[in-house]
């Protein structure tokens, strides 16, 4: 299937293992794209792309562990396959986190502690400087969310929370690999979902066969 | 820049975070522990799970503030408790303590047997128990930012969570056929706002994440909650009162998340150690019941 560009539709997965995997397929929908919810390792090798909800990360850990799932996305991901990560995925994509008591994924090189706002009554609402995405502010929620205490070389960051916070990043990209500690999922502005699924399409529309392969080999 | 606490989106948004998860009732620090360990997206602080409420009998209230401070300091996941239905100063103590979310429960005695807490006074948000549509709406229109089936607790009989949940989907799945001058008749039938019950038509769901509770024993019970449409599960006697705690709150995880899956409910119902013994509710004189408690 090709979209009126010509380019293939990008089948956007999301991790669904728990957590608002649901809002953000409404997010992807909304913005075009064919969200795809991912349980399985078999479902895992459809995809273009993986969204990490929000969720709970020590919950999201445990599945993945549990279900054989950590070292084959791990693997896709260094290969470069996009993943974008809310709240608890961003927790699980960075490489040091701070008060997490089991292995995650490991693979942005970044430093975030958990629940490091406090616990849910300081949990806030925002508006962003746009940035790279342009436009209005954007709407972001953050609920118990994770701290990003230090980014490594070769990190974008795209979006900070304003002075009260001493313009702290919140949204940060390296390579293939989006990180955002709040949730664009739980408002109606999908310019964040917009500017994944164009990572996904860029990565769909200029396949490496034989990664693409070798990927597939491994995980068959 | 403005920042903003205790938004509506901020208290449901907490809610849609657990979904496809399992909130699991403990007693100690150590029960948390084991619940977070074996992958509960949230726990819920009480002195004494349901079944064992109903056995000793007596009054039910609140927690003492050293049990849940103690839970707290234990996990690193979003910890929830318990207040009497209409006491809203157990409620300003359980926000005080920092508790995550507080459950305004029908399994403690009620406290007020006219008004439930006006839940929009508080930054801290609330989860509400219901047996149908109407009752989820006016806990919502009260401002709770979460629904869950009442059931009946402490049985570990499910009978009852799949009435209610069948009662709230089976409401909403008329409310979709219904044009807006049937709307406000239908309203008025609930003794729901009509602006909620508009809302809930538009949507095809409730406004706010509604889990299943109250007699959940086995994965395949929590599966069955799933498929009628709960977006996650409360287990409260159904693990800690099992023969191996950590084996039935590690299956009832994995149930909650493939639900669709026969094979994986195959494998996690196998060689389970033993549920809970549970009550047949005819066993259960009207008076006793719990779910008929609040409104």
């Amino acid at each position: 299937m090709t979209n009126q560009h010509g380019s293939r539709i990008v089948n956007v997965g999301v991790l669904a293992l728990q957590g608002d995997f649901a809002e953000h397929a409404a997010s992807l929908r909304r913005a075009g794209a064919q969200p795809l919810e991912v349980r399985t390792l078999e479902q895992l090798q459809h995809v273009d792309g993986l969204i990490i909800p929000g969720g709970e990360s020590t919950t999201i850990a445990r599945l993945l562990i549990a279900y054989d799932l950590r070292e084959p996305l791990i693997e896709l991901g260094r290969r470069g396959l996009p993943l974008w990560g809310t709240c608890a995925g961003a927790i699980l994509l960075a490489e040091e986190i701070i008060s997490l008591d089991r292995p995650a994924l490991h693979l942005m090189p970044m430093t975030v502690e958990r629940n490091a706002f406090g616990r849910q009554i300081d949990s806030f609402e925002a508006h962003l400087e746009p940035g790279p995405f342009g436009g209005g502010a954007i709407p972001a929620v953050f609920i118990r969310a994770p701290r990003i205490r230090s980014v490594g070389d070769g990190v974008d960051v795209l979006l900070r929370l304003g002075a009260e916070h001493d313009h702290e990043p919140v949204a940060v990209q390296h390579q293939s690999i989006l990180a955002t500690t709040f949730h664009p999922e739980l408002t109606a502005d999908t310019r964040i979902h917009r500017h994944f699924i164009e990572m996904c399409q860029q990565r769909a529309d200029n396949p490496r066969p034989s990664e693409a392969h070798a990927t597939l080999g491994r995980l068959g | 820049m403005v920042v903003e606490t205790a938004t509506q989106t901020v208290k449901a948004g907490l809610a849609q975070m657990l979904k496809g998860g399992v909130i699991m009732d403990v007693v100690t620090p150590e029960h948390a522990r084991i619940a977070a360990e074996a992958g509960a997206c949230s726990v819920m602080a009480l002195e004494r799970v349901p079944s064992d409420i109903r056995a000793t009998g007596g009054v039910a209230r609140m927690s003492d503030p050293s049990l849940i401070r103690g839970i707290i300091d234990t996990v690193s996941i979003p910890v929830m408790a318990k207040v009497r239905i209409g006491h809203f100063v157990e409620a300003s103590i359980l926000e005080a303590l920092g508790v995550d979310y507080i459950d305004e429960s029908e399994v403690l005695t009620p406290a007020d047997e006219a008004f439930h807490i006006n839940k929009h006074q508080f930054a801290v948000p609330f989860v509400c128990g219901c047996r149908d549509l109407g009752e989820a709406l006016r806990r919502i229109a009260e401002g709770a930012a979460m629904i869950r089936t009442k059931g009946e607790a402490g049985t570990g009989n499910i009978v009852e969570a799949v009435r209610h949940m069948r009662a709230v989907q089976g409401a909403i799945a008329r409310l979709q056929q219904m044009g807006d001058e049937e709307l406000v008749s239908y309203a008025r039938d609930l003794g729901a706002p009509v602006e909620l019950v508009r809302e809930t038509r538009e949507i095809g769901r409730l406004p706010v994440v509604n889990f299943a509770a109250g007699g959940v024993a086995t994965p395949a019970d929590a599966a069955l909650m799933m498929r009628l449409g709960a977006d996650g599960v409360f287990v409260g006697s159904g693990i800690f009162k099992s023969e191996d705690p950590a084996r039935m709150a590690d299956a009832i995880v994995r149930a909650v998340t493939h639900y669709q899956d026969d094979d994986v409910l195959a494998d996690v119902s196998t060689n389970l150690p033993q549920a809970m013994s549970g009550i047949e509710l005819s066993d259960i004189p009207e008076p006793e019941r719990l779910a008929k408690r609040g409104w």
